[in-house]
């Protein structure tokens, strides 16, 4: 096992070219900085979690891959151009972003919501095409929906709430998403659930995604990269049996943990101790 | 037995079948547009009633007049009553119904770039500062219309009004602008100006001749009496731009009633999209306000019915103005004939159904809350 690199830039992963790319990127909030000059590269095709302990700016990083906030400093690159000087149209064609709490208002149908995934492709003089109904009724089918998409998303549960807003992403298009904690507030069953979904839709369509994670042994065997942030720097980047090492799990949580091997993927597995002494 | 996705198993066609059901279209050449059939037939009913309310106001009244009198009036074959149909209930009920939907509408906007049932262009400083403009000319204007008097009675009000919504509304928006425009802040903003607009009103009230300030404290209640093709003319035309614009911008809106980060993702320039329906917004209710003063809740309420009419996700624009037409028809209807000798304010009566209607809302929401 190599030990992790500990500085931001990383070598790019062998594969396909980067698709998304944060240089020296420094976020704030009024003159509260989140995160401090990072650097962090997506490749083409492959699922990246980002880890770290709350309030490590995971998901701010996230949002500004996603250009939701503007940068205080650095940038963030699509394809080679900054995503800012992107018109927000052109980028929401190729990037789709899931947010962490996102809200519809009330009485919207799943079929609705789904469409709305359609907005960028759509014009006030074309507000529905032949192209936006195949899209939405594959995009529900792919989340499991169809059956759900006259219902009101406010008699969902949790994970089929979840799943229609990954429809609605989906239905976007694009062949990169970034998913701010998909499976929050769900039960194992549907976390595992929407991370199939999430596998599938990197295995079939190819799409190269960035999702925020909170439970290390699901982003451990659902990843290709993690990125292991603390207090809004990367720490380490690379696959998991390289990065989710004992050294690592108490540099960026503060946990004393073991690792070992997963009795169903062969990949690391945490098995926390407790909190390390000196932290 | 699998837990995972029990619901997956509609075949592809089902699907496609149910989204075309739910997602009709209506397509003339290059363009295409939804269509909603349950707005549209609840959009043809409201505006039945309305026809029926625009009628009631023109034969009712000290002169009574049967509907056919009325239609005789109307189509030019009888002239008996031509200075009571078409000098004073036409006017009134015209400025009324336009005034009306341009209020609702705005209220429609609003409540949808705010993402809140409560808010309305009352509380981006529209009507405050239209209230506090009339008030200043009317007060200060010189006793018995030296300014206010004969042509520019009908003019110099609604100037002056349509001026002083614009005016509180570009403020609260300049005093909001921080790293674009947030609802919150804007909503608590415009709460501050309307306060110190309206202490300023009521300030000036105490200042003025009495004869003067009676007159602005009818026009503060929000009052249809009086009213003339003059009045018409400025809101109609306002409401014949900005309707269709508000209209086109129906997929804006749809986006902007998701959260910020939402409306980022789908690629609407945010802040662009959020001024544009804002600007929108202010003009109608300033033109609305302008017409026939202040009358209450009708951009609050009114969007409210048309989204419960039409089962929709947002407060529908164009049923929302036709709502507000109906609601201020009705209202006015009822603050003419209700009493015998007086004429009520058209504000006083919309207030009070407007107040009740909103104390449904707030206990509503309060039970969901609960549940």
């Amino acid at each position: 096992m190599t030990a992790p690199q500990t500085t931001g830039i990383d070598a790019v992963p062998a594969g396909g070219p980067v698709r998304l790319s944060a240089r020296g990127l420094t976020l704030a909030y009024d003159d509260h900085v989140i995160v401090d000059g990072l650097d962090a590269d997506i490749t083409e095709g492959t699922i990246t979690c980002v880890i770290g302990p709350n309030g490590c700016g995971k998901s701010t990083m996230l949002r500004a891959l996603g250009r939701l906030m503007r940068p205080r400093a650095g940038l963030v690159e699509l394809d080679g151009r900054d995503i800012h000087r992107t018109p927000t149209r052109e980028v929401a064609r190729v990037l789709g972003v899931l947010p962490q709490q996102p809200v519809a208002p009330d009485g919207l149908t799943v079929a609705d919501l789904v469409a709305r995934g359609r907005h960028p492709a759509q014009r006030w003089y074309r507000q529905w095409s032949g192209d936006d109904h195949e899209a939405v009724a594959r995009a529900l089918e792919q989340t499991g929906l169809a059956e759900l998409a006259d219902t009101p998303l406010s008699e969902l549960s949790g994970g089929q709430r979840q799943r229609a807003w990954i429809s609605m992403v989906l239905a976007q298009g694009t062949d990169l998403l970034l998913l701010d904690e998909p499976t929050t507030f769900l039960d194992l069953v549907h976390q595992v659930d929407v991370l199939d979904l999430v596998r599938e839709l990197h295995r079939e369509g190819g799409r190269t995604i960035v999702m925020v994670l909170h439970d290390l042994n699901l982003a451990a065997r659902y990843a290709d990269t993690i990125i292991a942030m603390r207090e809004g720097r990367v720490l380490a980047c690379g696959a998991p049996t390289d990065v989710l090492t004992p050294g690592l799990l108490r540099e960026a949580f503060g946990l004393e943990a073991v690792v070992v091997d997963d009795p169903v993927t062969g990949g690391p597995m945490v098995v926390p101790i407790g909190r390390s002494k000196d932290d | 037995m699998t837990p995972l996705a029990p619901e997956r198993g509609a075949r592809p066609e089902q699907v496609r079948d149910r989204l075309r059901r739910s997602h009709r279209t209506l397509t003339l050449g290059p363009v295409v547009l939804r269509l909603r059939p349950r707005l549209i037939i609840v959009s043809l009913i409201t505006s039945t009633v309305l026809a029926a309310l625009v009628a009631l106001n023109l034969s009712l009244g000290q002169t009574a007049l049967s509907p056919a009198q009325v239609w005789a009036h109307i189509i030019g074959t009888d002239y008996e009553h031509y200075f009571t149909v078409w000098r004073v209930r036409m006017p009134r009920v015209v400025v009324g119904l336009l005034a009306g939907a341009a209020l609702a509408a705005a209220g429609a906007i609003t409540q949808t770039i705010m993402r809140n049932p409560l808010a309305s262009p009352d509380l981006l400083g529209v009507t405050h500062g239209a209230s506090a403009g009339v008030v200043a000319l009317l007060a200060f204007g010189g006793s018995y219309g030296i300014l206010t008097g004969g042509p520019s009675a009908s003019l110099g009000v609604p100037a002056v009004a349509l001026i002083g919504g614009l005016a509180a509304g570009a403020l609260c928006y300049t005093l909001s602008l921080r790293n674009g425009i947030d609802g919150y802040r804007l909503l608590l903003v415009g709460v501050g100006v309307s306060t110190i607009l309206m202490n300023l009103t009521l300030w000036m009230l105490t200042l003025g001749e009495v004869t003067d300030t009676g007159r602005a404290m009818v026009w503060v209640a929000g009052s249809l009496t009086m009213r003339t093709w003059e009045n018409a003319a400025p809101v109609a035309l306002a409401l014949a731009i900005l309707l269709p614009l508000a209209l086109a911008s129906s997929r804006t809106l749809d986006a902007l009633a998701h959260d910020d980060d939402v409306v980022r993702g789908l690629g609407v320039d945010l802040g662009r999209a959020r001024t544009a329906m804002l600007f929108l917004a202010v003009l109608l209710a300033a033109f609305g306000t302008s017409a026939a003063g202040p009358i209450l809740f009708v951009s609050l309420a009114c969007p409210q019915i048309a989204l419960r009419l039409a089962g929709a996700s947002r407060p529908p624009v164009l049923l929302s103005a036709l709502v507000g037409a109906a609601l201020v028809c009705a209202a006015d209807l009822l603050a003419r004939t209700m009493l015998d000798n007086i004429q009520l304010p058209v504000g006083v009566v919309t207030g009070c159904l407007g107040a009740l209607y909103l104390m449904y809302l707030l206990v509503r929401a309060n039970r969901r809350t609960q549940a």
